[in-house]
């Protein structure tokens, strides 16, 4: 296992893309892609609304209540918690401080 | 290498776009995967020229742009090339064999907004690597390997692997953590152009294959998380074939560098087949309507037993150049796979090459002056 994925998310936890990898809006594709040597991930909506909000100065709880007030109503908490630790596990993110 | 993943698609996109900058380069590695005639196609676009295609690529969808060669480093307005395609929204790779490339190169680069620096080794020790590349390189690699890390790139090492090198894989794997690669890439030879012309020396037997991948698996686990491996098999060895390109037409964009467009860097030589030159056309049209890259996009193209066989959208009938080279027709299944009538004249010809004789002729090395000689002959 791999640090990152030992990793637990907790709400005060800042993530920020790691320097590995790039992420960028694709008109192409209509969707966030992750860009690293010679690959390319396509990004579903959801986890393209996430990871852009990884941005080194939310927290995982601020991330959640920027989420909540664009889609009120949602319950989405907990996909945001197993997205994010599926993001650590693939090395796409690293804790800030 | 294929990562940018994508299903085969109704409207394809050339999500990579490879550019080859030069056919020049100061090594003579002879399993190149230049076209063994190189040497004839000295025109290379300008870069304006280059700076078109990038931005008309982009337009059609291409996120990651190879910079490889030859040599890249060898244009010496690679990092105007560079700064362009960071400013049009690319992911940019260099391909490299680390020469031409000083302290200050690097940090040009930098500047200019390149992502990613690939360096490629021939060997993990100074003489085979120096042997093999033709030239005295090995110790200069190793320090701008060191200096990529330092400037903080992601890094990716290439080695090439064959029978020269095979049995030394554990100490070549070693030499890539000691270097602190991201990324480790154990590219056995594929059999084009050049390899193939020394396929008597290069093709690893079925023993040394077998040790040297149960040697990469072990590292792959051991480096989980700290370096990603990736290990690709030498086709020959196989059942089934790759899926070549993704599929022809399917993501992949290539441009020599005298602007001739092709599906795949060693598509030039199959016959019978014209591709366009982005000095006559624009890159849409090339990718979209051109004769050369429909020609075999989907399945209508396919002979048995490719055409009825569950696996198609899967593997897209192997390598239409292997298929080309080892059957005489581009249309034939990969005789990679066992389902084709040519598999069996592939193991024979497999075994034939790794029977332990003396190769008939020594190796030949990749340079103008083989390349002018053989070209001559064709």
């Amino acid at each position: 296992m791999s640090p990152e994925a030992l990793q637990a998310v907790a709400p005060q936890t800042i993530p920020k893309i790691a320097p590995m990898f790039r992420l960028q809006w694709e008109d192409a594709q209509d969707a966030h892609v992750l860009l690293y040597p010679e690959g390319m991930v396509k990004l579903g909506a959801s986890a393209g609304e996430i990871l852009k909000r990884c941005n080194g100065r939310l927290d995982v709880a601020g991330i959640i209540a920027e989420l909540k007030a664009q889609y009120p109503g949602a319950d989405l908490e907990a996909d945001v918690y197993r997205f994010l630790e599926v993001a650590y596990a693939q090395g796409w993110l690293r804790s800030v401080g | 290498m294929l990562r940018a993943g994508s299903e085969a698609s109704a409207d394809p996109k050339p999500l990579w776009l490879l550019a080859e900058l030069t056919y020049r380069c100061p090594l003579q590695c002879p399993y190149c995967s230049n076209p063994v005639d190189y040497a004839r196609r000295k025109d290379e676009l300008s870069t304006a020229e280059w700076c078109r295609v990038l931005a008309e690529a982009r337009r059609m969808g291409a996120a990651q742009l190879g910079l490889s060669g030859g040599e890249p480093l060898l244009r010496e307005d690679l990092e105007e090339i560079v700064a362009e395609g960071r400013r049009l929204g690319y992911y940019s790779n260099l391909i490299t064999s680390g020469i031409g490339m000083d302290e200050a190169r690097i940090a040009r680069l930098k500047d200019a907004g390149l992502d990613h620096i690939q360096i490629s080794f021939q060997a993990s020790d100074e003489t085979l690597n120096d042997f093999l590349g033709g030239t005295s390189s090995f110790r200069h690699k190793y320090e701008m390997a060191r200096l990529v890390k330092k400037y903080e790139y992601p890094m990716v090492l290439n080695i090439v692997i064959h029978r020269q090198n095979i049995d030394q894989i554990e100490d070549i794997i070693r030499m890539t953590i000691d270097l602190q690669a991201d990324y480790v890439e154990l590219a056995s030879t594929q059999y084009y152009g050049w390899s193939k012309l020394n396929l008597d020396h290069l093709l690893p037997t079925r023993g040394q294959l077998a040790r040297a991948e149960a040697i990469a698996h072990d590292y792959q686990v051991r480096m989980k998380g700290r370096m990603r491996i990736i290990y690709v098999v030498p086709d020959y060895y196989e059942e089934r074939p790759k899926a070549c390109m993704n599929g022809w037409g399917s993501i992949f964009l290539t441009i020599a560098p005298d602007g001739t467009a092709l599906p795949c860097h060693a598509a030039a030589q199959l016959p019978g087949l014209e591709f366009p030159n982005v000095r006559e056309h624009g890159i849409e049209h090339i990718w979209r309507d051109s004769a050369g890259f429909n020609a075999f996009r989907g399945f209508a193209w396919m002979r048995e037993p490719c055409r009825s066989c569950p696996e198609k959208t899967k593997d897209f009938g192997g390598c239409r150049c292997q298929a080309y080279m080892l059957t005489g027709a581009a249309e034939n299944a990969d005789p990679v796979c066992a389902k084709s009538s040519h598999h069996e004249a592939l193991v024979a010809e497999v075994a034939r090459h790794t029977a332990g004789t003396a190769p008939a002729r020594p190796l030949v090395f990749r340079n103008s002056r083989n390349s002018k000689a053989l070209a001559d002959t064709r």
